[in-house]
Protein backbone atom coordinates (compact mmCIF):
# COMPACT_ATOMS: atom_id res chain seq x y z
CA UNK A 1 0.00 0.00 0.00
CA UNK A 2 1.53 3.52 -0.54
CA UNK A 3 0.09 6.96 0.89
CA UNK A 4 0.77 8.29 -2.49
CA UNK A 5 -1.64 6.19 -4.51
CA UNK A 6 -4.07 6.06 -1.69
CA UNK A 7 -4.17 9.59 -1.40
CA UNK A 8 -3.82 10.32 -5.50
CA UNK A 9 -7.09 8.09 -5.90
CA UNK A 10 -9.10 9.81 -2.56
CA UNK A 11 -8.12 12.70 -4.86
CA UNK A 12 -9.28 12.04 -7.75
CA UNK A 13 -12.64 10.56 -6.26
CA UNK A 14 -13.41 13.88 -4.17
CA UNK A 15 -12.68 15.69 -7.82
CA UNK A 16 -15.16 13.86 -9.54
CA UNK A 17 -17.57 14.23 -6.61
CA UNK A 18 -16.66 18.22 -7.55
CA UNK A 19 -17.96 17.97 -10.94
CA UNK A 20 -21.13 16.90 -10.30
CA UNK A 21 -22.62 18.86 -7.18
CA UNK A 22 -25.76 17.63 -7.52
CA UNK A 23 -24.54 14.26 -6.21
CA UNK A 24 -22.90 16.56 -2.91
CA UNK A 25 -26.61 18.43 -2.40
CA UNK A 26 -28.14 15.04 -2.61
CA UNK A 27 -25.62 13.32 0.09
CA UNK A 28 -26.24 16.00 2.53
CA UNK A 29 -29.80 17.08 1.70
CA UNK A 30 -31.36 13.38 1.50
CA UNK A 31 -30.71 12.59 5.01
CA UNK A 32 -31.11 16.63 6.53
CA UNK A 33 -35.11 16.09 5.08
CA UNK A 34 -35.28 12.85 6.33
CA UNK A 35 -34.33 13.94 9.91
CA UNK A 36 -36.82 16.73 9.60
CA UNK A 37 -39.55 14.43 8.43
CA UNK A 38 -38.93 12.59 11.36
CA UNK A 39 -38.98 15.41 13.98
CA UNK A 40 -41.74 16.61 12.34
CA UNK A 41 -43.77 13.03 12.51
CA UNK A 42 -42.73 12.78 16.07
CA UNK A 43 -43.26 16.16 17.11
CA UNK A 44 -45.25 16.40 20.32
CA UNK A 45 -44.64 12.58 21.50
CA UNK A 46 -42.79 13.56 24.63
CA UNK A 47 -38.87 12.42 23.94
CA UNK A 48 -39.55 9.76 20.93
CA UNK A 49 -37.38 12.43 18.42
CA UNK A 50 -34.88 12.19 21.03
CA UNK A 51 -34.97 8.18 21.31
CA UNK A 52 -35.03 7.58 17.63
CA UNK A 53 -33.26 10.70 15.66
CA UNK A 54 -29.85 9.76 17.37
CA UNK A 55 -30.31 6.02 16.22
CA UNK A 56 -31.82 7.38 12.82
CA UNK A 57 -28.83 9.79 12.52
CA UNK A 58 -26.73 7.26 12.23
CA UNK A 59 -28.52 4.44 9.48
CA UNK A 60 -29.85 7.03 7.21
CA UNK A 61 -25.94 8.39 6.39
CA UNK A 62 -25.06 4.49 6.16
CA UNK A 63 -27.09 3.72 3.38
CA UNK A 64 -26.94 7.02 1.42
CA UNK A 65 -23.04 5.81 1.40
CA UNK A 66 -23.87 1.98 0.80
CA UNK A 67 -25.43 3.12 -2.02
CA UNK A 68 -23.44 5.25 -3.34
CA UNK A 69 -20.40 3.51 -2.75
CA UNK A 70 -21.42 0.45 -4.82
CA UNK A 71 -22.65 2.45 -7.91
CA UNK A 72 -19.06 4.09 -7.60
CA UNK A 73 -16.94 0.92 -7.44
CA UNK A 74 -19.42 -0.56 -10.32
CA UNK A 75 -18.78 2.17 -12.48
CA UNK A 76 -15.13 1.42 -12.12
CA UNK A 77 -15.56 -2.32 -13.09
CA UNK A 78 -18.27 -1.44 -15.97
CA UNK A 79 -15.93 1.30 -17.06
CA UNK A 80 -12.65 -0.82 -17.18
CA UNK A 81 -11.09 2.09 -14.87
CA UNK A 82 -10.58 -0.76 -12.67
CA UNK A 83 -9.11 -2.77 -14.44
CA UNK A 84 -6.43 -0.54 -15.89
CA UNK A 85 -5.45 0.82 -12.35
CA UNK A 86 -4.75 -3.19 -11.56
CA UNK A 87 -2.59 -3.51 -14.40
CA UNK A 88 -0.63 -0.08 -13.51
CA UNK A 89 1.47 -0.63 -9.93
CA UNK A 90 -1.91 0.47 -7.82
CA UNK A 91 -2.63 -1.58 -4.52
CA UNK A 92 -5.83 -3.41 -4.22
CA UNK A 93 -5.66 -1.35 -0.84
CA UNK A 94 -4.93 1.88 -2.19
CA UNK A 95 -7.86 2.01 -4.66
CA UNK A 96 -10.07 0.24 -1.58
CA UNK A 97 -8.84 3.19 0.99
CA UNK A 98 -8.18 5.87 -1.48
CA UNK A 99 -12.56 5.50 -1.62
CA UNK A 100 -13.09 5.53 2.43
CA UNK A 101 -10.78 8.75 2.70
CA UNK A 102 -13.17 10.35 0.33
CA UNK A 103 -16.29 9.34 0.94
CA UNK A 104 -14.70 9.59 4.54
CA UNK A 105 -14.58 13.37 3.93
CA UNK A 106 -18.04 13.46 2.47
CA UNK A 107 -18.90 11.53 5.31
CA UNK A 108 -17.93 13.99 7.91
CA UNK A 109 -19.90 17.51 6.47
CA UNK A 110 -22.74 15.13 6.12
CA UNK A 111 -22.41 14.20 9.72
CA UNK A 112 -21.63 17.84 10.88
CA UNK A 113 -24.80 18.87 8.91
CA UNK A 114 -27.00 17.03 9.60
CA UNK A 115 -26.49 16.45 13.15
CA UNK A 116 -26.43 20.36 13.14
CA UNK A 117 -29.80 20.73 12.24
CA UNK A 118 -31.11 17.41 14.57
CA UNK A 119 -29.42 19.34 17.47
CA UNK A 120 -30.46 22.76 16.77
CA UNK A 121 -34.00 23.72 14.74
CA UNK A 122 -34.94 19.96 14.93
CA UNK A 123 -35.21 20.28 18.87
CA UNK A 124 -32.85 16.76 19.00
CA UNK A 125 -31.34 16.81 22.88
CA UNK A 126 -29.30 13.25 24.40
CA UNK A 127 -27.97 12.68 27.70
CA UNK A 128 -24.31 12.91 26.52
CA UNK A 129 -21.48 13.97 24.15
CA UNK A 130 -23.52 15.84 21.34
CA UNK A 131 -20.34 15.25 19.58
CA UNK A 132 -19.79 11.53 20.22
CA UNK A 133 -22.96 11.28 18.19
CA UNK A 134 -21.55 12.90 15.30
CA UNK A 135 -18.38 10.33 15.56
CA UNK A 136 -20.62 7.38 15.11
CA UNK A 137 -22.75 9.19 12.55
CA UNK A 138 -19.30 9.51 10.61
CA UNK A 139 -18.57 6.00 11.59
CA UNK A 140 -21.71 4.16 10.39
CA UNK A 141 -21.41 6.31 7.02
CA UNK A 142 -17.84 4.76 6.42
CA UNK A 143 -18.97 1.56 7.70
CA UNK A 144 -21.59 1.82 4.86
CA UNK A 145 -18.91 3.02 2.38
CA UNK A 146 -17.00 -0.14 3.61
CA UNK A 147 -19.82 -2.41 3.02
CA UNK A 148 -20.73 -1.27 -0.56
CA UNK A 149 -16.77 -1.69 -1.56
CA UNK A 150 -17.38 -5.18 -0.04
CA UNK A 151 -20.80 -6.19 -1.30
CA UNK A 152 -20.16 -4.05 -4.94
CA UNK A 153 -17.86 -7.18 -6.12
CA UNK A 154 -20.50 -9.64 -6.26
CA UNK A 155 -22.70 -7.24 -8.08
CA UNK A 156 -22.28 -7.62 -12.32
CA UNK A 157 -25.25 -5.04 -13.14
CA UNK A 158 -26.42 -1.96 -11.87
CA UNK A 159 -30.12 -3.64 -11.26
CA UNK A 160 -27.76 -6.29 -9.14
CA UNK A 161 -25.80 -3.41 -7.00
CA UNK A 162 -28.92 -1.46 -6.51
CA UNK A 163 -31.22 -4.45 -4.94
CA UNK A 164 -28.13 -5.20 -2.62
CA UNK A 165 -28.79 -2.38 -0.35
CA UNK A 166 -32.67 -4.24 0.31
CA UNK A 167 -30.44 -7.05 1.08
CA UNK A 168 -27.59 -6.55 3.05
CA UNK A 169 -28.99 -3.28 4.61
CA UNK A 170 -32.94 -3.76 5.51
CA UNK A 171 -32.57 -7.28 7.31
CA UNK A 172 -29.93 -5.52 9.91
CA UNK A 173 -32.51 -2.02 10.05
CA UNK A 174 -35.29 -5.04 11.40
CA UNK A 175 -33.12 -6.40 13.50
CA UNK A 176 -30.89 -4.02 15.35
CA UNK A 177 -33.36 -2.78 17.90
CA UNK A 178 -35.00 0.22 16.54
CA UNK A 179 -38.69 -1.90 15.61
CA UNK A 180 -38.35 -4.01 18.34
CA UNK A 181 -35.51 -4.31 21.38
CA UNK A 182 -33.23 -6.53 20.30
CA UNK A 183 -33.58 -8.68 23.79
CA UNK A 184 -37.21 -8.68 22.82
CA UNK A 185 -36.37 -10.48 19.73
CA UNK A 186 -36.94 -14.16 18.93
CA UNK A 187 -33.94 -15.89 20.35
CA UNK A 188 -32.47 -17.35 17.41
CA UNK A 189 -32.72 -13.57 15.44
CA UNK A 190 -31.48 -12.09 18.65
CA UNK A 191 -28.47 -13.88 18.32
CA UNK A 192 -28.54 -12.89 14.18
CA UNK A 193 -28.31 -9.31 15.47
CA UNK A 194 -25.17 -10.08 17.33
CA UNK A 195 -23.24 -10.63 14.14
CA UNK A 196 -24.36 -7.51 12.39
CA UNK A 197 -23.01 -4.09 12.53
CA UNK A 198 -25.73 -1.86 12.70
CA UNK A 199 -26.77 -3.45 15.47
CA UNK A 200 -23.86 -2.02 17.43
CA UNK A 201 -24.60 1.34 15.49
CA UNK A 202 -27.50 1.82 16.62
CA UNK A 203 -26.73 0.81 20.22
CA UNK A 204 -24.00 3.15 20.42
CA UNK A 205 -26.07 5.48 19.84
CA UNK A 206 -28.48 4.36 22.30
CA UNK A 207 -25.75 4.59 24.88
CA UNK A 208 -25.53 8.35 24.11
CA UNK A 209 -28.99 8.94 24.64
CA UNK A 210 -29.82 7.47 27.75
CA UNK A 211 -26.59 7.61 29.38
CA UNK A 212 -24.63 11.20 30.51
CA UNK A 213 -20.96 9.79 30.90
CA UNK A 214 -19.66 7.16 28.70
CA UNK A 215 -20.72 3.99 29.06
CA UNK A 216 -18.71 1.08 29.01
CA UNK A 217 -20.93 -0.70 26.34
CA UNK A 218 -20.17 2.34 24.32
CA UNK A 219 -17.27 1.77 24.09
CA UNK A 220 -17.38 -1.80 23.12
CA UNK A 221 -20.25 -0.80 20.52
CA UNK A 222 -17.79 2.06 18.56
CA UNK A 223 -14.70 -0.33 18.68
CA UNK A 224 -17.12 -3.28 17.31
CA UNK A 225 -18.41 -0.75 14.32
CA UNK A 226 -14.68 0.14 13.98
CA UNK A 227 -13.70 -3.61 13.66
CA UNK A 228 -16.60 -4.28 11.42
CA UNK A 229 -15.26 -0.94 9.01
CA UNK A 230 -11.43 -2.18 8.92
CA UNK A 231 -12.69 -5.90 8.04
CA UNK A 232 -14.83 -5.02 5.19
CA UNK A 233 -12.32 -2.56 3.79
CA UNK A 234 -10.19 -5.69 3.85
CA UNK A 235 -12.82 -7.56 2.35
CA UNK A 236 -12.98 -4.91 -0.47
CA UNK A 237 -9.79 -4.88 -0.94
CA UNK A 238 -9.34 -8.99 -1.68
CA UNK A 239 -12.19 -8.88 -3.61
CA UNK A 240 -10.93 -6.91 -6.22
CA UNK A 241 -9.37 -9.38 -9.15
CA UNK A 242 -6.51 -8.31 -11.36
CA UNK A 243 -7.48 -11.27 -13.62
CA UNK A 244 -11.11 -11.67 -14.60
CA UNK A 245 -12.31 -14.82 -16.35
CA UNK B 1 12.10 10.60 -23.24
CA UNK B 2 12.78 8.44 -20.25
CA UNK B 3 12.75 4.79 -21.72
CA UNK B 4 14.34 2.19 -20.14
CA UNK B 5 16.65 0.22 -21.95
CA UNK B 6 15.11 -2.99 -23.22
CA UNK B 7 16.95 -6.30 -22.68
CA UNK B 8 18.06 -6.97 -26.44
CA UNK B 9 18.92 -10.57 -25.75
CA UNK B 10 15.37 -11.64 -25.18
CA UNK B 11 12.42 -11.20 -26.96
CA UNK B 12 9.82 -8.16 -25.98
CA UNK B 13 7.10 -10.55 -26.16
CA UNK B 14 7.50 -14.76 -25.73
CA UNK B 15 3.93 -16.56 -26.00
CA UNK B 16 3.76 -20.51 -25.75
CA UNK B 17 0.84 -22.21 -26.49
CA UNK B 18 -1.40 -20.32 -24.80
CA UNK B 19 -4.77 -21.29 -24.57
CA UNK B 20 -8.20 -19.10 -22.85
CA UNK B 21 -11.54 -20.81 -22.57
CA UNK B 22 -14.06 -18.67 -22.11
CA UNK B 23 -17.41 -20.09 -21.40
CA UNK B 24 -17.57 -23.23 -24.06
CA UNK B 25 -15.28 -21.29 -26.42
CA UNK B 26 -11.69 -21.24 -27.27
CA UNK B 27 -11.10 -17.91 -27.52
CA UNK B 28 -7.60 -18.21 -27.79
CA UNK B 29 -6.41 -21.70 -29.02
CA UNK B 30 -2.83 -22.86 -28.72
CA UNK B 31 -0.98 -19.83 -29.34
CA UNK B 32 2.36 -19.12 -29.88
CA UNK B 33 5.18 -16.19 -31.30
CA UNK B 34 7.48 -13.81 -30.57
CA UNK B 35 7.95 -10.37 -31.14
CA UNK B 36 11.88 -9.10 -30.96
CA UNK B 37 12.28 -5.61 -29.10
CA UNK B 38 11.53 -2.03 -30.95
CA UNK B 39 8.72 -3.58 -33.51
CA UNK B 40 5.59 -2.56 -34.47
CA UNK B 41 3.59 -5.08 -35.35
CA UNK B 42 -0.01 -5.53 -36.07
CA UNK B 43 -2.13 -7.57 -34.68
CA UNK B 44 -5.32 -8.30 -37.44
CA UNK B 45 -8.40 -10.32 -37.53
CA UNK B 46 -12.38 -9.64 -37.29
CA UNK B 47 -14.28 -8.85 -34.52
CA UNK B 48 -14.54 -11.62 -32.20
CA UNK B 49 -11.50 -14.01 -33.59
CA UNK B 50 -9.63 -13.44 -30.04
CA UNK B 51 -7.49 -10.16 -30.21
CA UNK B 52 -8.93 -8.58 -27.27
CA UNK B 53 -8.51 -12.31 -25.34
CA UNK B 54 -4.90 -12.63 -26.53
CA UNK B 55 -4.16 -8.72 -25.35
CA UNK B 56 -5.89 -9.19 -22.15
CA UNK B 57 -3.89 -11.99 -21.39
CA UNK B 58 -0.68 -10.18 -22.53
CA UNK B 59 -1.20 -7.30 -19.53
CA UNK B 60 -2.35 -9.79 -17.33
CA UNK B 61 -6.24 -9.49 -16.42
CA UNK B 62 -7.37 -12.06 -18.28
CA UNK B 63 -7.50 -15.69 -16.89
CA UNK B 64 -5.87 -17.86 -18.94
CA UNK B 65 -6.55 -22.10 -19.24
CA UNK B 66 -3.10 -23.04 -20.10
CA UNK B 67 0.73 -21.34 -21.75
CA UNK B 68 3.67 -19.50 -20.56
CA UNK B 69 3.73 -15.57 -21.67
CA UNK B 70 7.18 -13.93 -20.80
CA UNK B 71 7.44 -9.98 -21.27
CA UNK B 72 10.36 -8.26 -20.64
CA UNK B 73 11.71 -11.41 -19.21
CA UNK B 74 8.87 -11.52 -16.71
CA UNK B 75 6.41 -13.93 -16.74
CA UNK B 76 2.91 -11.58 -17.65
CA UNK B 77 1.00 -10.29 -14.86
CA UNK B 78 3.71 -10.22 -12.29
CA UNK B 79 4.44 -6.45 -10.14
CA UNK B 80 7.65 -5.81 -11.83
CA UNK B 81 5.95 -5.48 -15.25
CA UNK B 82 2.82 -2.81 -14.17
CA UNK B 83 4.82 0.39 -15.04
CA UNK B 84 7.20 -0.96 -18.13
CA UNK B 85 3.76 -2.65 -19.64
CA UNK B 86 1.19 -0.08 -21.12
CA UNK B 87 -2.38 -0.84 -22.06
CA UNK B 88 -5.15 0.62 -23.95
CA UNK B 89 -8.17 -1.60 -24.22
CA UNK B 90 -10.72 -1.26 -27.04
CA UNK B 91 -13.68 0.84 -24.43
CA UNK B 92 -11.72 4.62 -23.63
CA UNK B 93 -11.13 3.38 -20.26
CA UNK B 94 -11.02 7.02 -18.05
CA UNK B 95 -13.07 8.52 -15.48
CA UNK B 96 -15.77 10.59 -17.82
CA UNK B 97 -16.78 13.23 -15.02
CA UNK B 98 -12.93 14.41 -15.05
CA UNK B 99 -11.25 16.30 -17.32
CA UNK B 100 -8.77 15.43 -19.68
CA UNK B 101 -5.98 16.86 -17.67
CA UNK B 102 -7.08 15.41 -14.20
CA UNK B 103 -7.21 12.27 -15.65
CA UNK B 104 -3.86 12.02 -16.96
CA UNK B 105 -2.29 13.56 -13.63
CA UNK B 106 -4.05 11.25 -11.58
CA UNK B 107 -3.03 8.30 -13.74
CA UNK B 108 0.44 9.78 -14.24
CA UNK B 109 0.69 10.07 -10.31
CA UNK B 110 -0.39 6.25 -9.84
CA UNK B 111 2.02 5.18 -12.69
CA UNK B 112 4.83 7.72 -10.74
CA UNK B 113 5.49 9.61 -14.04
CA UNK B 114 7.46 12.83 -13.93
CA UNK B 115 5.76 15.91 -14.00
CA UNK B 116 5.95 17.00 -17.35
CA UNK B 117 4.79 13.61 -18.72
CA UNK B 118 1.09 14.91 -19.03
CA UNK B 119 2.08 17.78 -21.31
CA UNK B 120 4.10 15.10 -23.71
CA UNK B 121 1.69 12.73 -24.03
CA UNK B 122 -1.36 15.45 -24.66
CA UNK B 123 0.80 16.84 -27.41
CA UNK B 124 1.77 13.19 -28.31
CA UNK B 125 -2.10 12.69 -29.00
CA UNK B 126 -2.72 15.95 -30.15
CA UNK B 127 -5.19 16.65 -27.70
CA UNK B 128 -3.65 19.84 -26.34
CA UNK B 129 -6.18 22.44 -26.58
CA UNK B 130 -8.30 19.80 -24.96
CA UNK B 131 -6.74 19.40 -21.56
CA UNK B 132 -9.71 21.14 -19.82
CA UNK B 133 -12.64 19.46 -20.76
CA UNK B 134 -14.74 17.37 -19.36
CA UNK B 135 -14.00 13.36 -20.99
CA UNK B 136 -17.68 12.78 -21.49
CA UNK B 137 -18.21 16.00 -23.27
CA UNK B 138 -15.45 14.81 -26.29
CA UNK B 139 -16.12 13.30 -29.45
CA UNK B 140 -15.45 9.14 -29.52
CA UNK B 141 -12.23 9.12 -31.01
CA UNK B 142 -11.25 12.05 -28.51
CA UNK B 143 -12.12 9.55 -25.64
CA UNK B 144 -10.10 7.18 -27.23
CA UNK B 145 -7.04 9.38 -27.65
CA UNK B 146 -7.58 10.52 -24.07
CA UNK B 147 -7.11 6.60 -23.04
CA UNK B 148 -4.04 5.94 -25.36
CA UNK B 149 -2.28 9.02 -24.03
CA UNK B 150 -2.73 7.64 -20.44
CA UNK B 151 -1.13 4.48 -21.19
CA UNK B 152 2.27 6.71 -22.68
CA UNK B 153 2.58 8.55 -19.60
CA UNK B 154 4.56 5.75 -17.94
CA UNK B 155 7.11 5.35 -21.16
CA UNK B 156 6.47 1.67 -21.05
CA UNK B 157 8.47 -0.62 -22.81
CA UNK B 158 5.70 -2.59 -24.34
CA UNK B 159 3.00 -1.36 -25.51
CA UNK B 160 -0.67 -3.19 -25.99
CA UNK B 161 -3.33 -1.51 -27.95
CA UNK B 162 -6.35 -2.36 -28.99
CA UNK B 163 -7.96 -1.33 -32.12
CA UNK B 164 -6.42 2.68 -31.04
CA UNK B 165 -7.45 3.84 -34.32
CA UNK B 166 -11.16 2.76 -34.84
CA UNK B 167 -13.73 5.49 -35.80
CA UNK B 168 -11.10 7.80 -36.47
CA UNK B 169 -10.51 10.52 -39.31
CA UNK B 170 -7.85 9.43 -41.62
CA UNK B 171 -5.55 12.29 -40.97
CA UNK B 172 -5.35 11.63 -37.13
CA UNK B 173 -5.44 7.92 -37.36
CA UNK B 174 -1.91 8.93 -40.35
CA UNK B 175 -0.52 11.22 -37.23
CA UNK B 176 -1.43 7.75 -34.59
CA UNK B 177 0.83 5.57 -36.64
CA UNK B 178 3.54 7.65 -37.04
CA UNK B 179 3.74 8.38 -33.53
CA UNK B 180 3.35 4.13 -33.04
CA UNK B 181 6.39 4.00 -35.50
CA UNK B 182 8.69 6.86 -33.95
CA UNK B 183 7.57 4.84 -30.37
CA UNK B 184 9.29 1.56 -32.16
CA UNK B 185 12.33 3.60 -33.55
CA UNK B 186 12.81 5.09 -29.98
CA UNK B 187 12.91 0.84 -28.41
CA UNK B 188 9.42 0.52 -27.56
CA UNK B 189 7.65 -2.81 -28.42
CA UNK B 190 4.01 -1.96 -29.67
CA UNK B 191 1.62 -4.68 -30.31
CA UNK B 192 -1.39 -2.88 -32.55
CA UNK B 193 -4.65 -4.63 -32.68
CA UNK B 194 -7.16 -3.62 -35.90
CA UNK B 195 -9.99 -5.24 -37.66
CA UNK B 196 -9.50 -3.16 -40.51
CA UNK B 197 -7.20 -5.02 -42.82
CA UNK B 198 -6.16 -1.80 -44.84
CA UNK B 199 -3.77 -0.89 -41.54
CA UNK B 200 -1.44 -3.96 -42.15
CA UNK B 201 0.52 -2.02 -44.67
CA UNK B 202 1.46 0.12 -41.79
CA UNK B 203 2.90 -2.26 -39.37
CA UNK B 204 6.49 -4.22 -39.79
CA UNK B 205 5.07 -7.27 -39.06
CA UNK B 206 1.47 -8.80 -38.76
CA UNK B 207 -0.18 -11.54 -36.76
CA UNK B 208 -3.51 -12.64 -38.61
CA UNK B 209 -6.06 -13.86 -36.32
CA UNK B 210 -8.75 -15.90 -37.33
CA UNK B 211 -11.25 -18.12 -34.40
CA UNK B 212 -8.45 -18.29 -31.55
CA UNK B 213 -5.84 -18.60 -34.03
CA UNK B 214 -2.94 -17.22 -35.73
CA UNK B 215 -3.34 -17.62 -39.32
CA UNK B 216 -0.33 -16.50 -40.38
CA UNK B 217 2.83 -14.32 -38.73
CA UNK B 218 4.60 -12.35 -41.67
CA UNK B 219 5.08 -8.89 -42.92
CA UNK B 220 2.82 -7.09 -45.22
CA UNK B 221 4.95 -7.31 -48.49
CA UNK B 222 5.61 -11.38 -47.62
CA UNK B 223 1.51 -11.91 -46.78
CA UNK B 224 0.65 -9.84 -50.58
CA UNK B 225 3.56 -11.78 -51.96
CA UNK B 226 2.52 -15.31 -50.84
CA UNK B 227 -1.31 -15.03 -51.21
CA UNK B 228 -0.51 -13.78 -54.97
CA UNK B 229 -2.85 -10.49 -53.60
CA UNK B 230 -2.80 -6.54 -54.28
CA UNK B 231 -4.85 -5.56 -50.92
CA UNK B 232 -4.46 -6.95 -47.92
CA UNK B 233 -8.39 -7.18 -47.45
CA UNK B 234 -8.22 -10.35 -50.61
CA UNK B 235 -5.44 -11.59 -48.72
CA UNK B 236 -6.86 -12.24 -46.10
CA UNK B 237 -9.95 -13.93 -47.89
CA UNK B 238 -6.96 -16.05 -49.70
CA UNK B 239 -5.18 -16.81 -46.50
CA UNK B 240 -8.84 -18.34 -44.90
CA UNK B 241 -9.75 -19.65 -48.56
CA UNK B 242 -6.47 -21.70 -48.32
CA UNK B 243 -6.66 -23.45 -44.86
CA UNK B 244 -7.74 -26.87 -44.32
CA UNK B 245 -11.67 -27.85 -44.89
CA UNK B 246 -12.90 -28.25 -41.59
CA UNK B 247 -12.33 -24.50 -40.54
CA UNK B 248 -14.29 -24.86 -37.11
CA UNK B 249 -15.57 -21.67 -35.16
CA UNK B 250 -13.52 -22.45 -32.12
CA UNK B 251 -15.86 -24.40 -30.29
CA UNK B 252 -14.25 -27.22 -27.69
CA UNK B 253 -13.75 -30.12 -28.87
CA UNK B 254 -13.32 -28.82 -32.58
CA UNK B 255 -9.78 -28.27 -31.92
CA UNK B 256 -8.59 -31.78 -33.97
CA UNK B 257 -7.26 -31.84 -37.65
CA UNK B 258 -6.12 -28.70 -38.74
CA UNK B 259 -2.97 -27.82 -40.13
Amino acid sequence: MSWRRTRATAGRVLRQLRHDPRTVALLVAVPAVLMGLLAWILHGRDHDFDTFGPQLLGIFPLIVMFLVTSVATLRERTGGTLERLLTMPMGKADFVFGYAVAFGLAAIIQALVVSGLCFGPYGMAVRGEAWLVVVVAVLDALLGTALGLSVSALATTEFQAVQFMPAFILPQLLLCGIIVPRTELPSVLHWISYLLPMSYAVDATQQLSTHAAVSNQFVVDVIIVAGFLVASLALGATTLRRRTP
Amino acid sequence: MTSRTPDLAAPAVCVEHLTVVRGRTRAVDDVSFELDSGTLVGLLGPSGCGKTTLMRSLVGTQVVSSGIITLLGETAGSPGLRDRVGYVAQVPSVYGDLTVRENLSYFATILGAPSDAVERVLADVDLDHHAGSIVERLSGGERARVSLATALLGSPSLLVLDEPTVGLDPLLRRSLWSLFHRLAASGTTLLVSSHVMDEAERCERLLLMRDGRILADTSPEGLLSSTVTEDFESAFVALIEGEAPGTGDGVLGDGEGRP
